[in-house]
């Protein structure tokens, strides 16, 4: 139970004095995560857009690997990026492997089918008709998009924060592709790990508590957004 | 007098959907100002035909005139669709409040700022909306976003409203009082209706002219009196109230006079249908007279003795349902009932001329009116 104790209180004791080294480590995973999310909020939202309004053949062979994407393993993600980015890989000409943007690339692997399948379901959701009244305004096809993700903002806000949320707390793929290197791809899961092992339970939990913090406010913001009422 | 010119005219339009043709419109034309009601049974392709007008359906076959020029391109297409504004069933509102919810079709065409804020004010003004202007439109009642949903259709100020059933399932005091600030508006603008209503009453007061619609075909498009007068086939008579539907079987066809036998009794009527041919005949309420004596003068005599088996007030009228060996129904002016002193079950003698009786050969229903 010491440990426990002595744990917590030099974790708070490493937050409060705002030690270097843990707010560089939270500082780059919400830089990573940060960037992985908006560029899978870019790809996601309207590719998911295009295939929930599109009809073509094959549609709900694509809904299906959307919605199988959703749930990819990160150790998979982070092998095959791995593969791809090793000296003699296809996009080894690249070097980025054990840096950031490898991090960020395998993130965004991981949060694009999250947010792309939430994304089609929330346009799905929309009524049928609200399309043909929006063309009904005299709208052109862009604006007749624009305004029906508008109307499915709150979904995609949980878009949003299910992708952050997804890549955050991922260590699979961190590890694997950016290499823990100490103060260069050292983020708060892959740190925790390696603190665990080392037996610095103090750091591994103060780091603990930041990305408990950081899912918290997540989840709120979600039940938040999952909680307003929609009716019509 | 020469009529107005087209505003919108669909020719040889075909629309098909999983294999089947569901319009098949030959010729249509909306004139400046006019209002054109649309009926039918559901499915008649009632609400397909204002999707094709707006180009939003693909067709098979057939052109859309915008003021005598072909709608061909897409960009022709859009400006088309900006000169029109519809209102569906469904108020389809967006999460957004009632004021921006009236200022979207002004965004979408890039209204300036101030002139967008004078129309938005006016429209709000028009529907009584003022109140709720800042209110979220997830926050009001069916009523309101009806109201929401024409004032943001009418703010574009269109050449052409499509109004597909847009006051189902609304009380009748709120329905009245939108439908009062939808006509004030549509006179005050001068803009051209279509609408789309399973309302008989409404069609009636509204319209210059009705569409009637069956299987995606037009089988008749009148003046409300012509429809009326000359229904061209059963939905339309049961669609007007005119309960004297009667079946029988022509038993005597000489020079346009026909007599039709219906349950046994025989009635005069005109027509040119030939011996044994099935017919429907329809009687207009306000054809049939009730007397409490066998009345002199009445041509081809059609007076039928009988009782009243049913009253209902209908304002400055009362609708008699009449037992003849056949049922007839009657509307009588509330002076002449007292006058009268009739009741329930009082013996009558009611009458008709031949000249008021519709003859439907039963083989027509669902061709287009001759």
């Amino acid at each position: 139970m010491d440990l426990i104790r002595d744990g917590i209180l030099k974790a708070l004791h490493l937050l409060v004095t705002l030690d270097p080294e843990v707010l560089g480590i939270t500082a780059l995973s919400l830089q990573v995560s940060g960037i992985a999310t908006l560029i899978s909020l870019l790809i996601g939202i309207s590719v998911g857009t295009a295939v929930a309004l599109g009809s073509f053949r094959g549609k709900q062979v694509v809904v299906s690997l959307v919605n199988t994407g959703m749930g990819l393993p990160p150790v998979v993600v982070g092998l095959f990026v791995s593969i791809f980015l090793w000296r003699n890989g296809p996009l080894g000409f690249l070097g980025i492997l054990y840096t950031p943007a490898a991090m960020i690339l395998a993130q965004s692997i991981i949060a694009t089918p999250i947010v792309m399948g939430i994304t089609i379901g929330a346009m799905q959701n929309l009524p049928p008709a609200l399309r043909l009244q929006i063309l009904a305004l005299g709208a052109t096809r862009t604006q007749m998009v624009w305004r029906l993700v508008k109307e499915a903002r709150l979904p995609l806000m949980a878009a949003v924060m299910a992708g952050f949320g997804g890549v955050i707390s991922e260590i699979g793929a961190s590890i694997m592709v950016g290499g823990n290197v100490r103060g260069h791809t050292r983020v708060l899961t892959t740190a925790t790990v390696m603190e665990t092992g080392r037996g610095n339970f103090d750091v591994a939990i103060a780091l603990s508590l930041i990305l408990l913090t950081i899912t918290l406010l997540i989840n709120y913001c979600l039940t938040l957004v999952q909680q307003r009422e929609r009716p019509r | 007098m020469t009529p107005a010119p087209s505003l919108l005219e669909l020719r040889d339009l075909k629309v098909d959907r999983g294999g089947a043709r569901v319009l098949d419109v030959p010729s249509f034309h909306l004139r400046e100002n006019e209002f054109v009601s649309i009926v039918g049974p559901n499915g008649s392709g009632k609400s397909s035909l204002l999707l094709s007008m707006m180009c939003l359906l693909e067709r098979a076959g057939g052109s859309v005139l915008w003021r005598g020029s072909e709608v061909g391109t897409a960009r022709d297409a859009l400006a088309l669709r900006r000169r029109i504004a519809m209102v569906l069933q469904d108020p389809l509102l967006f999460d957004a409040s009632v004021e921006d919810n009236v200022a979207s079709g002004l965004k979408i065409r890039g209204l300036p700022r101030a002139e967008m804020r004078k129309r938005v004010e006016t429209y709000l003004e028009r529907f009584n909306l003022g109140p709720l202007a800042q209110r979220s439109a997830r926050k009001l009642s069916g009523g309101e976003a009806r109201r929401v949903s024409l004032a943001r259709a009418l703010a574009v100020e269109p050449d052409v409203v499509f109004l597909d059933e847009p006051f189902t399932s609304l009380d009748p005091p709120t329905r009245q009082s939108i439908t009062h600030d939808l006509e004030v508006t549509i006179r005050d603008t001068k803009t051209a209706a279509i609408l789309v209503t399973h309302d008989a009453s409404e069609s009636l007061r509204l319209s210059d002219r009705i569409v009637v619609m069956e299987g995606g075909r037009i089988v008749q498009a009148d003046a409300p009196a012509a429809v009326m007068s000359r229904p061209v086939n059963e939905f339309v008579v049961r669609w007007f109230g005119m309960e004297a539907l009667l079946s029988g079987v022509v038993t005597e066809s000489v020079d346009g006079r026909l007599r039709v036998s219906v349950g046994g009794v025989e009635i005069e009527a005109r027509g040119t249908e030939p011996p044994g041919e099935e017919v429907y005949c329809c009687i207009g309420p306000e054809n049939v007279s009730v007397h409490l004596q066998e009345p002199v003068g009445v041509r081809d005599g059609n007076v039928f003795p009988g009782k009243i088996v049913n009253m209902s007030s209908m304002g400055p009228f009362l609708k008699l349902i009449l037992d003849c060996g056949f049922q007839l129904v009657s509307y009588v002016p509330l002076d002449l009932f007292a006058r009268l002193e009739l009741r329930d079950r009082r013996e009558v003698v009611a009458s008709f001329d031949a000249a008021a009786v519709r003859v439907l050969a039963r083989s027509a229903e669902g061709r287009p009116h001759s």
